[in-house]
Parts: C-alpha cells; structure tokens; sequence
C-alpha cells in the first residue's frame, strides 16, 4: 500500500492567546485533489502557510514525503527542525497566493525562471525553454517579456501558478487563489487548475471559496471549523448530504451569498 | 562697503581649494553614512535584543545631540584618551557617523515597505535568505529610497562648515582665513554663498528627478 505523502498528526497552532488549529490530524495520499473549506477564521489556509513553512507550529508533527517537516534528528533525539532542514523539505512544496506575490522588479519569464536557476542550479537556457513551455500551458506565451504590473489579476494569477511549477514540486498548495481576483477573471483561472489537476499527479491541497470549482476538482473534501475537521468526504457527499449541522449552515451561507454549489 | 572684483580674483583659487575639500568630505562622510546606517539598519533589525537594544539606544543619542558637540567630541576629547585622529577623519568620521544614524531610518523604512507576501514568495520558492536579499528585497527596496538618500546628501554638503571648527580647511575655513587676514569679509562670505547655492541648486533639480525617476518612500 502506498504511503500518505503529507501526514499530519496532533498538530497545534496558536497566535498568542488565540487556538487556531486544534489537535489536527489527516493524511493526503500522493495524486490526491484535496479542497480544504470552512468559515474564515477556521484554521484552513493557517494549515497551507504551515505546509509552506511560513509560520512555525505550537504543538505535533508534520511529516512530508516521508521526513519530519518541523522536526530533525540531532544526536538520536528530536530537536526542531533548523532552516537547513526547512530550506531541505520546502523543495517538495510549491504554493500559490491569494495576492499572486509576483516579483515586480522582475519580467514574466525572470518570475519563473529566478528560483530554478538559485535554488536547482539551472542553466539559463534550460530554465527558459521551461519557464515557456508553463506560460503555453498557462495561455500566456506572448506574455514572457511582459513585467507583473502590465498583467490582468488572472493573468498574474497564471503566472504565478507557472512560478510555483517550475520548480516541479511534488506538492502544490493553493491559497485562495482567486479571492482577490475580479470575477470575469476567476474562469481563467480555474481552467489552468482544472488542467493542471487532470494532466499531472501532482498533490495538490486547495482552501477556496469557490464550492463550485471545489466540488469538480477535488476528490476529497474536508470542512474546518475552529481549527477542526468536523466532516470530510467526496465533494458528493459533503455538497449534497452534509452530515454534520454545521457544514449545512456554512453551506446554506455559501448559497445564499451567491456562490455556486 | 564695496565690492572688489581685483580681490575676487585673487581669493577664488583659494577658495575652490576649500571646496574641493568640502566635495571630498562630502562625498567620504557619504560612503560612510551609506555603509554604517546599512549596518545600523541591519544590527537594529536583529532578533537578538542584546544586540537591538543597545544599537537603537546608540542611534538615538547620536541623533539626540548636536554634529558639532560630537565633532568637538571626536577631535578635541578622544585625544584624552589616546586617540587623536587629523581633522580631515574626525571630520569625515563624526559626519558619516551623524548622518548615518539618519540613512538607517531610510533603509528601515525602505525594507519595511516591501510586502510581506514578496518574502513569502522567496520563501515559498526555496530561495535562502541571502537569495532572498538580494534578488527580491533590496531590487525593491533600495529604489524608493534614493530620493531620501540624496536629500540627506544635499544636507551633509551644507552641513560641511561645521568642519570649520575643528580646523578642517574646507570651504568657510578657507574663507574665513582669507577674511582674516585681508579684513574683508564680503567678497569671501558672499564667494562661499554663492558656491554653495549653486552647488545645492544642481542638487535639488538631481533629486527632483530622482524622486520623479524612483518615486518616494511611503507613497
């Protein structure tokens, strides 16, 4: 049988007085769509920015494709993981923002290009062959030489996606990732993941608010509530016969908002 | 009172001596400014309080206290306890040390004004923090705070006669000793005006466009 390629376990988080995740504990298999949904505040996209290793963790473990994320071996006993090892575990993991958090200073192919050639010692000229073939896949190849700021938010957005895929992560975490967009351009997106998600086995891990996309992307979906899972299934079952009271009332919301199921 | 343009002629030589003297410090106490508020910037950042603490408490005596108490400081008491530096490096000393304490507020605020989400995404693209500095932070930084930096530069420049007093030969000192001696004080002191209005004038139309060209800290 194949192992969970991120297993979480007991994990804690607070920020200062406040409990954000609470005791969690999941598993995602490798290949695994993963749409992670619940009230702002639940603790959905703090677990991403954890995954990332962007904010560090009060209490459990995380293990990535088989290694301790926070934690190392020092000495036969468990000290916390140094940057070493985060700048180590950080090359399986890929993550796209709510704000796209492109390099401005930076062209379009220079934003994909910048951390293979640092962190993976590429050649340029391979990087580059790279970088165009993900901005023919993103729909943005006449965009190479563009800079960010001459960019549509979806196309941004695109961008980022290929920035995160260069570096051929075994992990993508996906933050939100058309909230800040306008809504004519939230289809644009969408459609590069829908890609993305049938042609790579990727694992990808979503927190959106798009149940829509949410329900034909994922092959799992998990419901928090104050940093809890309180009820996890296929998006069949949790969209349409929610077991739980509280995912029917945030769905309810959800609907009555305006948002498609 | 007249003016003599005879005696013009004859003081400008020496007077242009005394202002390449004052471009020369300026331009010394610049890079000194520029290094030392890096790493006062850099050291106030720090995690460690031990090492935060007492540099801010530093920064702040240092801008807490006149330029010219501090050069008296540096050329007239060090020696007091065997160090005794020429006029030229206390001068250059005591105003990069001053004027330093003023960029490392520049640079604070220039890194502070690059969003978080840009470190998140050197981080969330496995750049080390060295990468991160250089390639994403300080690309972003160091353009909005040029205008600031050239202005406390200008302001340095007109802070130079200060140097006067501990008897560096720079622009007034050279003035004053021609006025001295000669007792003509109009031709000198209007030369010194002259010189550094002009000198401030190209400056303000440099930094006009710098501001245009990088934009400015805070907008």
């Amino acid at each position: 049988m194949t192992e969970p390629i991120i297993r979480i376990d007991r994990l804690d988080k607070s920020f200062g007085a406040l409990k954000v995740l609470d005791g969690l504990s999941f598993d995602v298999m490798p290949g695994e769509k993963l749409a992670l949904i619940g009230p702002s505040g639940s603790g959905k996209t703090t677990i991403l920015r954890i995954l990332m290793t962007l904010e560090t963790i009060t209490g459990g473990h995380i293990e990535v494709c088989g290694e301790q994320l926070y934690h190392m071996q020092k000495a036969g006993k468990e000290v916390p993981a140094d940057e070493a090892h985060l700048h180590h575990m950080r090359r399986h993991i890929g993550m796209v923002f709510q704000h796209f958090n492109l390099f401005p200073h930076k062209s379009v192919i220079d934003n994909i290009t910048l951390a293979p050639m640092l962190t993976k010692a590429e050649p340029k000229a391979r990087a580059e062959a790279r970088a165009r073939e993900l901005l023919e896949m993103v729909g943005l190849a006449d965009k190479a030489k563009a800079m960010p700021s001459q960019l549509s938010g979806g196309q941004k957005q695109r961008v980022a996606i290929a920035r995160a895929l260069a570096l051929q992560p075994r992990i993508m975490l996906f933050d939100e990732v058309t909230s800040a967009l306008d809504p004519e351009l939230v289809e644009e997106v969408l459609l590069v993941m829908k890609r993305l998600a049938a042609e790579t086995d990727m694992t990808m891990l979503l927190v959106t608010h798009e149940m829509g996309f949410a329900h034909e992307f994922a092959d799992r979906v998990l419901f928090f509530d104050k940093g809890r899972i309180v009820e996890q299934g296929p998006p069949d079952k949790i969209f349409t016969t929610p077991t739980h009271e509280r995912t029917q009332t945030f769905l309810r919301k959800i609907i009555a908002a305006g948002h498609r199921v | 009172m007249e003016w003599d343009w005879a005696f013009v002629a004859e003081i400008t030589p020496t007077l242009l001596e005394g202002l390449k003297l004052t471009l020369l410090i300026t331009a010394l106490s610049a890079v000194v400014a520029a290094a030392l508020g890096l790493l006062f910037a850099i050291l106030r950042r720090s995690k460690n309080r031990m090492v935060a603490g007492p540099v801010g408490l530093f920064v702040e005596f240092i801008r807490g206290t006149p330029l010219l108490v501090q050069l008296y400081f540096i050329f007239y008491v060090l020696p007091d306890v065997g160090i005794l530096l020429p006029p030229l490096v206390a001068g250059v000393i005591g105003m990069g040390l001053h004027y330093a304490t003023y960029t490392a507020e520049v640079y604070r605020a220039g890194i502070e004004n690059v969003p978080k989400g840009q470190w998140e995404a050197a981080r969330a693209t496995n750049l080390t923090a060295s990468q991160t500095w250089t390639h994403v932070i300080i690309p972003q930084a160091v353009p909005p705070m040029i205008p600031a930096l050239a202005n406390y530069l200008i302001a340095m420049f007109k802070e130079t006669p200060l140097l006067s007093a501990i008897t560096v030969l720079e622009l007034m000192n050279q003035a004053k000793s021609v006025a001295n001696s000669s007792y003509r004080y109009v031709e000198p002191m209007t030369l010194v005006g002259v010189f550094f209005l002009a000198m401030s004038l190209v400056s303000v139309v440099i930094l006009r466009w710098l501001e245009h060209r990088y934009g400015r800290l805070g907008k």
